[in-house]
């Protein structure tokens, strides 16, 4: 080559050495900025970046508690869990949901009602919250999902607890239904507590009794990978189960009221009136409460909350009825207790009561009327005019005061929160209200239950069972538990009994006989439908409560009527006289027979009983 | 002075004694030991890495062995047969990259294969090869420092090639490939006032790479690395989590297999590019320094072989292949740690692939056929 005779070896050898030295140091001085990044990420960043990596693998995952379960007064179950395996979605984990949605409606069927409530859910859920797609999966779902699972970011199948009614309808508004936590109850419920759990009480014994029937959660700290799935589990505290929870409400009794109300509406409450303790309380038509614990769709609950017959309506504690002549009793005992009138005071009825200076007749449902009639009389036979007569004497404010201290115009505060306070008309309501004063016309309805007055078969059962203790107050109540942290808050207006119980007993037993006879005696109300074949002393009220107001001097025709405006039938009633260990008020919406629904109760209740403890062997049907 | 001593001590080898075992079979022991010492902790790594897969560590081995074979191969070859052939060598390597824009087999959204009946290669990884032996070969022939002229027709070798490879796209590769080129050049005596007039040039250079060569995604790995916290779930991913890996590990590491990183999937590519990761979280910065010890002395033994090369093509090579040897590291830690963008370089001898484990080894191979074809008489000093 002719540049090599030119080349001086030598030099061209110092000048890449010295290329070469210069490299080396340039290498020792990058690679000592290698050493110190590692040094800085290794030691000086060590405890944050340590923490970080933690933080990726190690998740605190809630146990969610089991509920607790809820049985009737017989130990038999009313509300319980059972295991359901669930398909769900943690919405963060994946990236392109719809398509996750159609690889997962090939692995198994997907309704067009369960993606719809998917994303309804999916709207409500909270961030990063496992969002069920699907419940109930069956075990070749299971299977076939998870052989899928490493190409479904986000999805996984958990067994969760769900809540069953196994009664159905028959409680749905007394033991109530749980439901999945939406927006407005997370602005009121505990986070905390809630971790893990989807469902809480929206209505009946599973709302009140909640913060016992819910537990404690139980936390695990598990190590996922980067997928989100748990591989294994580090640590555990589990979790602590809600209370089981015991009612005093009997399954026997309840059928028997929906048997005996049929497809009638009203409504049915049967109580222990030593305890207070609810044995049946029915609202019919009723609803499937299974329906809701896993979200209900649009459709059916719009069918629900539309209907004309308001199945979703807890009649028994809400409906606020005009109570009528069953108040008839308490109104005696106030004209009594007023000194108003003797036991032997009596009044000639014509068949109607004229107040002085005015036309206006009021009339007696006997419009022939009932001739001389004294109290006891009164009550038996339900006589309007006396109580027409007596209602000017008595006025207004005493009537308000002495009916207020039967619960009338109150809540009665049993422990389900549904529950409507009546309405017990007072001069100072009125003036509030309308603006207007009294009218001495509107004592004269009010002392037979109409006009203004409202009341609750849960009030009138209450009122009944005071009189049957003979004046002792007791509280309506469905849990047999003390639980004072629930209960506490549902202590209703407190009602005054002190007069009640100074009244002369003598008084009690008065009214009560007049009760006794509404049923027994033959000129009773309801002598001709219950009184006969009873095996026990039953004493009862009748009362017709009209629903539309009759023009001045017309007959009416309650056939003619159309269904919704007849008049509603209610009866109220304890038993046996002596000992009285059954109080029930019923309520008949446009129909008649309440006393009929009330019989059937009492003798489902009372005759196995009796004939047990009379130890009789003959069986009389 | 230490140079001299060395050389000294070769002489002594070389002359005073008959050719030693590995003088007749052209294999450096030194250095040979210190790969194997290298390529063997990778394995172990490599089984963690794979989350205990024996298999592939089966296969990384068999590749090393086939590795080990060609380097054995190659370092027989004289490094004059090497020179000569040189611009044959260029102009196929060329060829094949236009082959491989024309003909070659798509995959992962690039172009750097070329299919044969049985088996697929990547020519760029030739190139590699090819690059440092041209560049040599041609300035050896040059007067040095070289010329102006010299400079250019070095700058048109470079960049052909560099072109070409950074179209597929590989930009990690022409990277690489463009060093090995530049530091023949620089070891050849470029002169200074070029090399500072060149980082002048380099600030609207990289303007108009930025915005006429590189594509999206390139750029975006680019700011991706200067924020990676703006994309925590995309493409900032890999840099955060390597990142949290390598911070974990801290001084003693959480012991091998324990990686929760790499074992629990949030490390992406543990086991090819971001192995290293694995290695800082599972050995903490302990075992890192024992990484670079061991690459230290790999890279010591190859500027030892570059001193002691007794023609100026040797000298030239051999400083090339180890300059080079030394970027790989540099990139790949780097990019690991969270100091460059991720361009996926490959921690050389460690992650896992047969392909750059037979480049890197079959350059070694070179440096072991420079100092084992000298020819002591032709030593001036």
């Amino acid at each position: 080559m002719p540049q090599d005779t030119l080349k001086d070896h030598g030099a061209e050898k110092r000048l890449v050495n010295t290329r070469i030295w210069v490299a080396v140091g340039l290498m020792a001085l990058l690679g000592m900025g290698l050493i110190s990044r590692l040094f800085y990420l290794q030691v000086v960043r060590y405890n944050e970046l340590s923490t970080q990596s933690d933080e990726n693998r190690l998740l605190l995952q809630p146990i969610p508690p089991t509920r607790g379960l809820i049985y009737d007064t017989n130990c038999k179950l009313l509300a319980m869990n059972t295991p359901s395996h669930i398909l769900s979605i943690v919405r963060e984990q994946t990236r392109d949901l719809e398509g996750l949605l159609a690889s997962i409606s090939a692995l198994l069927p997907l309704s067009e009602g369960e993606l719809h409530r998917f994303h309804q859910r999916l709207k409500r859920r909270r961030p990063y919250e496992a969002v069920p797609l699907k419940f109930d999966l069956t075990e070749e779902e299971i299977a076939r999902i998870t052989v899928n699972l490493f190409r479904l970011p986000g999805v996984d199948i958990n067994a969760e607890l769900i809540r069953r009614y196994p009664e159905g309808e028959l409680f749905a508004h007394s033991v109530g239904y749980v439901g999945r936590i939406n927006d407005q109850d997370l602005k009121k419920l505990d986070p905390a507590i809630y971790s893990g759990t989807h469902t809480t009480g929206k209505i009946g014994v599973e709302r009140s009794y909640e913060a016992v029937l819910l537990g404690k959660p139980g936390y695990q700290e598990v190590e996922t990978n980067a997928r989100g799935r748990v591989l294994r589990v580090l640590k555990q505290e589990k979790p602590v189960p809600g209370k089981d929870i015991n009612l005093y409400l009997d399954i026997n009794l309840q059928k028997a009221a929906v048997k005996a109300i049929g497809d009638r509406r009203g409504a049915l409450v049967a109580m222990d009136p030593k305890t207070g303790g609810v044995m049946a309380m029915v609202s019919n038509p009723s609803f499937d409460p299974n329906l809701f614990v896993t979200g209900i769709d649009t459709k059916t609950f719009n069918a629900l909350n539309r209907d004309i017959e308001r199945p979703l309506y807890n009649r028994a504690s809400l409906g606020e009825y005009p109570p009528a002549s069953t108040v008839k009793p308490v109104m005696g005992l106030a004209l009594l207790a007023n000194d108003v009138v003797t036991p032997e005071d009596k009044i000639f009825d014509k068949g109607w009561f004229q107040l002085p200076g005015s036309d206006h007749r009021f009339r007696n449902w006997n419009r022939s009327g009932h001739g001389w009639v004294d109290l006891p009389k009164a009550i038996t036979v339900s006589n309007d005019t006396y109580f027409y007569i007596q209602a000017g004497k008595l006025g207004i404010d005493n009537l308000h005061d002495f009916a207020s201290q039967f619960g009338f115009g109150h809540r009665t505060g049993i422990d389900i929160r549904e529950e409507r306070p009546g309405l017990l008309p007072s001069r100072e309501w009125k003036q509030g209200v309308y603006g207007e004063t009294w009218y001495p016309g509107e004592t004269v309805i009010a002392i037979i239950g109409q006009g203004y007055m409202l009341a609750t078969p849960l009030q009138l059962v209450e009122s009944t069972a005071l009189i049957a203790n003979r004046g002792r107050y007791v509280q309506p109540r469905l849990v047999k538990e003390d639980i004072p942290e629930v209960q506490g808050e549902f202590w209703g207006d407190d009602i005054e009994t002190d007069n009640a119980d100074d009244t002369d007993a003598m008084n009690w037993e008065l009214i009560i006989e007049a009760m006794e006879d509404v049923v027994h005696s033959p000129q009773g109300t309801a002598n001709w439908r219950i009184g006969k074949g009873l095996k026990y002393r039953m004493a009862a009220k009748t009362g017709t409560a009209q629903v539309v107001s009759i023009a001045q001097g017309e007959e009416y025709d309650a056939e003619q009527l159309k269904e919704f405006e007849r008049d509603h039938s209610l009866f109220v009633a304890f038993a046996p006289v002596e000992d009285p260990q059954i109080a029930i008020a019923v309520i008949l919406e446009n129909s008649n027979g309440a006393s009929n629904v009330a019989r059937d109760v009492m003798d489902t209740f009372l005759l196995p009983r009796l004939s047990a403890r009379q130890n009789t062997t003959k069986e009389d049907t | 002075m230490a140079n001299q001593d060395f050389v000294r001590q070769i002489n002594l080898d070389g002359i005073g004694r008959a050719p030693g075992l590995g003088l007749r079979w052209h294999i450096d022991f030194v250095l040979l030991g210190f790969l194997l010492l290298l390529c063997a902790s990778g394995l172990f790594l490599l089984y963690s890495a794979t989350g205990q897969d024996l298999s592939v560590v089966i296969r990384q081995a068999t590749y090393l062995g086939i590795s080990l074979l060609a380097m054995l191969l190659v370092s027989q070859i004289p490094p004059r047969v090497l020179m000569q052939s040189a611009k044959w060598f260029y102009t196929g390597g060329v060829l094949l990259l236009l082959a491989v824009l024309l003909f070659g087999v798509h995959s992962k959204g690039a172009q750097r294969w070329i299919q044969l009946p049985g088996f697929r290669f990547q020519p760029s990884e030739i190139i590699k090869l090819i690059m440092p032996i041209t560049m040599a070969a041609f300035l050896a022939r040059r007067r040095l420092p070289p010329s102006l002229k010299d400079v250019a027709l070095s700058l048109l070798i470079v960049a052909v090639p560099v072109v070409l490879i950074a179209k597929q796209p590989d930009l990690g590769t022409s990277i690489l490939i463009g060093s090995s080129g530049i530091f023949v050049l620089l070891l050849a005596g470029l002169r200074k006032r070029i090399i500072f007039s060149a980082i002048c040039m380099a600030v609207p250079s990289i303007y108009i790479l930025w915005h006429f060569f590189m594509y999206d995604y390139q750029k975006r790995r680019v700011l991706t690395f200067l924020n990676p916290e703006s994309d925590p779930w995309g493409s900032g991913w890999n840099i955060i989590q390597s990142t949290i890996a390598i911070g974990s590990g801290g001084v003693d590491g959480k012991g091998w297999l324990m990686g929760t990183q790499s074992h629990l999937d949030f490390l992406p590519e543990s086991h090819t590019d971001f192995i290293l990761a694995v290695l800082a979280e599972e050995f903490g910065l302990v075992g890192c320094l024992t990484l670079f010890t061991t690459y230290a002395l790999i890279l010591g033994r190859g500027i030892f072989i570059t001193l002691n090369a007794d023609t100026l093509f040797g000298r030239l090579l051999a400083g090339s292949i180890t300059l080079t040897f030394f970027v790989y590291i540099f990139v790949n830690v780097g990019m690991v740690s969270g100091l460059l963008p991720v361009v996926g370089v490959p921690l050389p001898l460690v992650s896992r692939g047969g392909t750059s484990l037979i480049t890197l080894l079959v350059g070694f191979g070179f440096l072991m056929s420079i100092h084992t074809h000298r020819s002591f008489l032709g030593v001036s000093h």
